[in-house]
């Protein structure tokens, strides 16, 4: 199946001359939610306001939906809903108003009855003739959302939909994000946390300085997390790995100091009894023993620290 | 055409106007009565008639075009600009909207709001003297055609203005000068020969003159010259709006 959104060589240099997009390529199938994961000042906004139109690029193109994002502007916008990353409402707006007047925008004749369920599934109803500015700070993202949600999208971008809102909330929003990808919407949501990106994505495209170091499925990468390491400290410095132990797959490290063992935690037998028991009839005396889990964050940071 | 946008943006900005309803017509009509009383009653009683006209009378085009430049520009340039200055823009900038139409609502609901004005400051001025309205289409294409360019002209002011200090730079400190200057409460025959010739570099002047000339069939410039600066005129700001368009100038950086 062609994917929904298809981006393809994506640049943009910012009229300071900053280079924030350095040939971006993604592809997001229809139907999966996506975790676009990067520090700040990656490029993610960027990538995301060139696709929704807010901002022009520099080089590359998109497609949504087939269409291309400049030249159909009008079939690939009516298919988006973004959430922005800051808190950007009318303060003079109540609620209904704000979220009607987008889903016009988007070219949707009235439909009270989807407002209201969109206004209720996000629990904004009793505030509905409130004033934007009488809205906590939590309350107001959920607005934005409301308003991304106002115009029945087919893919929905969420620029950091969790900051600034408490673990409650969270919950719901996710109980949102969940049924919306049931009910088909492609969902690219940008985080900082890894958690997040754990709980809710199938997918993770890592990005960090303008270009996308790794798209991965998530299950793919949950399988890297399960390996450890165990770590020997040897009395004695080692030259190389003995051959009694080369069927191990173990690495030297520390100046010969030092064996790095990885196995894998969901495997039947981990080899680590066996791996002991040779270590002693070779003769090897060891120091002390640990062991470590990489966890997505290690993962993280080893891919963006390459990348630099 | 996205119809539904831009009966959005344009109704999302007329509701604007109704919340603020008082400011908004209210102020006005103090002016225009402040304005009647101060010169009509103070120097009208001295001035009398202007070419047969009752001077009261003579200075109602003129306070018309004067509240309608004001108004036009303010509400053209505050409409674009304050979702720009608050981000709320980002929603209009994603829409699957054109930039016609975006222009459609937002200067569409500016140029309603002047004439709004407009008509309300006709009917106070009404009150305080005797008008009649010798040619009431080209009065109209007058009210009407200015109403649109100078809000065209203050939504470009509006994508232009970086923060409100630029943003009210041309409506206080250009337009009325240009107002006050382009004959809204005098005939330039009353001016001595060398002013008088400055003023025909005001366009403002054409404006007045021409919409004076639809009241009391008299006039500063030919009138067909007025209809040519104000179409004139037009064809800028479209011709300018076309470019920013084409560019993203300030809006898509
Ligand atoms: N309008 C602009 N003009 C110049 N540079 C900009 C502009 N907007 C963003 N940048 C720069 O482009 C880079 C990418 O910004 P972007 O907002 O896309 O990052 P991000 O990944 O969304 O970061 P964050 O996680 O902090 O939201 C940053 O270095 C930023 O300073
Ligand atoms: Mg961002």
């Amino acid at each position: 199946m062609a994917p929904i959104v298809s981006v393809s060589n994506l640049s943009k240099t910012y009229a300071s001359g900053f280079k924030a997009l350095k040939g971006v390529s993604l592809d997001i199938e229809e139907g999966e939610i996506l975790a676009l994961l990067g520090p700040n000042g990656a490029g993610k906004t960027t990538m995301i306001s060139i696709i929704c139109g807010i901002v022009n690029a520099s080089g590359g193109h998109v497609t949504v939906g087939g269409h291309d994002v400049v030249r159909d502007f009008r079939e690939t916008r009516a298919m988006i809903g973004l959430v922005p990353q800051e808190l950007t409402t009318d303060a003079f707006e109540t609620v209904w108003n704000t979220v009607s007047f987008s889903r016009g925008l988007h070219g949707r004749k009235p439909n009270p009855a989807h407002i209201e369920k969109v206004l209720k599934d996000l629990s904004l109803w009793e505030k509905k003739d409130n004033m934007l500015r009488e809205l906590s700070g939590g309350m107001k993202r959920r607005v934005l959302i409301a308003k991304a949600l106002s115009h029945e999208p087919r893919v929905l971008f969420l620029d950091e939909p969790t900051a600034g809102v408490d673990v409650n909330l969270r919950k719901s929003m996710w109980d949102v994000v969940r049924g919306l990808r049931a009910s088909g919407v492609t969902i690219i949501l940008t985080t900082h946390y890894i958690e997040e990106a754990e709980e809710i994505a199938d997918r993770i495209a890592v990005i960090n300085g303008g270009e996308i170091l790794l798209v991965e499925e998530k299950a793919a990468l949950m399988t890297k997390l399960g390996r450890k390491q165990l770590r020997v400290d040897l009395a004695h410095p080692l030259e190389r790995v003995p051959d009694t132990l080369s069927s191990y797959n173990l690495t030297l490290e520390g100046d010969g100091h030092c064996l790095i063992y990885d196995y894998d935690t969901s495997a039947e037998r981990t080899g680590i009894t066996a791996l002991l028991a040779a270590l002693a009839e070779a003769g090897i005396r060891l120091k002390d023993i640990s062991t470590r889990q990489s966890s997505l964050e290690d993962i993280f940071v080893e891919i963006v620290g390459a990348g630099q | 055409m996205n119809i539904e946008a831009v009966k959005s943006i344009y109704f999302f900005e007329m509701a604007r106007t109704r919340r603020t309803l008082l400011q908004s017509v209210v102020s006005p009509v103090i002016s225009t009565s402040l304005y009647f009383i101060v010169f009509g009653a103070a120097i009208g009683a001295r001035i009398q008639e202007i070419d047969g006209v009752s001077y009261g009378a003579f200075i109602t085009p003129g306070l018309m075009m004067l509240t309608l430049l004001t108004q036009c520009i303010g509400n053209g340039s505050f409409g674009i600009y304050f979702p720009k200055f608050t981000g709320t823009i980002y929603e209009v900038l994603s829409s699957p909207i054109s930039m016609v139409e975006i222009v459609l609502g937002y200067v569409g609901a500016a140029a309603t709001k002047g004439l709004m004005i407009g008509t309300i400051i006709l009917v106070t001025a009404s009150l305080f003297v005797d008008l009649s309205i010798a040619h009431p289409f080209v009065m109209l294409f007058f009210f009407v055609l200015t109403a649109i360019t100078f809000s065209l002209f203050g939504f470009i002011i509006g994508i232009w203005a970086k923060d409100f200090e630029q943003l009210n730079l041309i409506p206080m400190l250009v337009v009325p000068p240009l107002v006050f200057l382009g004959g809204s409460f005098y005939s330039i025959d009353m001016l001595p020969p060398f002013w008088r010739a400055v003023s025909h570099f005001n366009p403002v002047l054409y404006l007045i003159s021409g919409f004076r000339w639809s009241f009391f069939e008299i006039s500063d410039v030919n009138p067909i010259a007025s209809a040519v600066i104000i179409l004139v005129f037009l064809t800028l700001c479209m011709s300018v709006l076309t470019w920013i368009f084409h560019t993203g100038y300030r809006l898509r950086n």
